[in-house]
């Protein structure tokens, strides 16, 4: 998408990634911010289903024609699905971040981890 | 580097209204991508895109000893070099390694011209004047006195033809023209496995004849789509393939490296040559998913010096210096990477043709 967007019902890392949680599960993505700087992603490297994730510690790989980044997990638990629509149409992390890019869902280990995330205002504020 | 530091090519604003994302690069601030890399890509495919590459260096070597000089320096045969023609060589240390890769166009009998690679501008020039001495010649930092435009794609000449006041030079020729009522050497060659055209000019003239060529349908494309582009036809990038701890002959340069001439470097070249090498660079596809990236190791020794994903195969492309018993075409070897392995096979030079279909 072309105009940045930073939706209000998330939260947000420093690392440049989403979360939106729902009932113990919480869905992991990059944000618009992420996706532009990495530019046209033309590979997404999913982890495996039941591996688990560390609060900032990088779990996927995604690549853009130029270059090579690690995506950060914002919460701690175990990855019980991931997006493998994305195997097929990586793209959809720049055109729809938030939607179709999502990456995996996480069983969360340590909920109270949310705590320590930023919300829509303070992640802005920490890109400028 | 500090921004403040880095150099502007005459375009600079052009790029910025443009919407370029500016990076550094060899001390320049230089656009990397427009619109989007593939777009870019595509364009130059199968249209005409326009590339600022003013970074790029040029040396001037003038004089009676002109030719005597540049014999000495560069591996091809210069004297094979006729008024108006272009001449790929590379630039060698006395041990055989690449100092550069340059191309040499014959102005006028006793003056040429040599365009460097931005990251070697000052090196090249230190060491062509270094051997210089006792040369009736004078070497001319000639960075200052052009910008240069590559006009690259199917469309390229007849675009390019439209605004000049003649016919444009050959492929590897060069040449004087008038373009849009400026003065510009038109050179026919490029770094995109594309017809078209390189334009020295006068830094002065650059936004008008970029606004020109822009305007008559090239499509502006940074130096990501520059690099995708020439690594799918396979030529070699300085830093990338070429190092000076690497030899023209492993580099598979032999081609216009003449040992007969002389050349500094050219003892260690022939014995290279004879000896033949321990790893010769390969081009690669991968098989499978992935994208291998520079300095990736291959399994069983080797190494990738650039890996990209190809905008018109759609696959993970490259190239690697391989041990030379593997170094053949359809020979298949593994990846690190990244701590994955990634399956990958030896191709044929381009790895890819015109002729093939375009799914970018």
């Amino acid at each position: 998408m072309a105009e940045a967007s930073y939706p209000e019902d998330l939260l947000y890392h420093p690392e440049h990634d989403w979360t939106k949680i729902a009932d113990g599960v919480a869905t992991f993505g990059i944000t618009w911010y992420a996706q532009d700087a990495l530019g046209e992603v033309v590979f997404f490297d999913p982890p495996e289903v039941g591996s688990s994730v560390t609060a900032g510690q990088s779990y996927a790989e995604v690549e853009s024609v130029k270059a090579v980044s690690d995506v950060f997990a914002p919460l701690s638990g175990e990855i019980v699905e991931v997006n493998t629509a994305l195997g097929d149409t990586p793209e959809a992390i720049n055109d729809d971040p938030y939607g179709a890019g999502w990456m995996v869902k996480v069983s969360l280990s340590e909920e109270s981890e949310q705590e320590s995330l930023l919300d829509r205002a303070a992640y802005v504020a920490s890109l400028t | 580097m500090e921004p403040a530091t880095l150099k502007r090519t005459p375009l600079f604003d052009r790029h910025r209204a443009a919407g370029a994302r500016l990076v550094p690069f060899a001390g320049w601030q230089m656009p990397v991508q427009y619109a989007g890399i593939r777009a870019e890509h595509v364009a130059v495919r199968t249209a005409v895109g326009i590339f600022d590459v003013s970074h790029m260096g040029e040396i001037e070597t003038r004089g009676p000893g002109a030719l005597d000089l540049l014999q000495q320096l560069l591996s091809n045969d210069v004297s094979q070099l006729a008024i108006g023609q272009a001449q790929y060589s590379v630039l060698c240390a006395e041990d055989g390694g690449v100092l550069d890769d340059l191309f040499t166009y014959r102005l006028a009998p006793e003056r040429y011209l040599t365009v460097t690679n931005a990251s070697n501008h000052a090196r090249d020039l230190a060491w062509f004047e270094r051997h210089a001495t006792g040369f009736e010649v004078e070497v001319i930092d000639a960075h200052e006195d052009y910008a240069m435009l590559a006009v690259q794609g199917p469309s390229a000449r007849e675009l390019v033809q439209a605004i000049a006041d003649s016919p444009l030079p050959e492929r590897f020729q060069a040449g004087r023209r008038l373009l849009a009522g400026r003065s510009a050497l038109v050179c026919g060659t490029g770094y995109t496995g594309e017809d078209g055209v390189e334009l020295l000019i006068d830094p002065a003239d650059a936004p008008e004849l970029w606004d020109e060529i822009v305007r008559r349908g090239a499509t502006p494309a940074g130096l990501a789509a520059r690099d995708t582009l020439r690594l799918e036809v396979c030529f070699h990038l300085y830093g990338n393939d070429l190092s000076e701890d690497r030899g023209p002959i492993e580099a598979g340069l032999g081609w216009c490296c003449k040992e007969a001439t002389g050349f500094i470097g050219s003892d260690a070249v022939r014995a290279a040559r004879d000896a033949r090498p321990a790893e010769k660079l390969v081009p690669f596809k991968l098989d499978g998913p992935g994208i291998a990236r520079q300095g990736n190791a291959v399994l069983g020794g080797g190494a990738v010096t650039s890996g990209t994903l190809s905008p018109c195969l759609d696959v993970g492309i490259g190239m690697a210096y391989l041990p030379a018993g593997r170094a053949v075409a359809g020979e298949r070897f593994e990846i690190d990477v990244r701590g994955k392995v990634r399956r990958a096979v030896v191709a044929t030079k381009p790895l890819y043709r015109h002729d093939e279909e375009t799914d970018g």
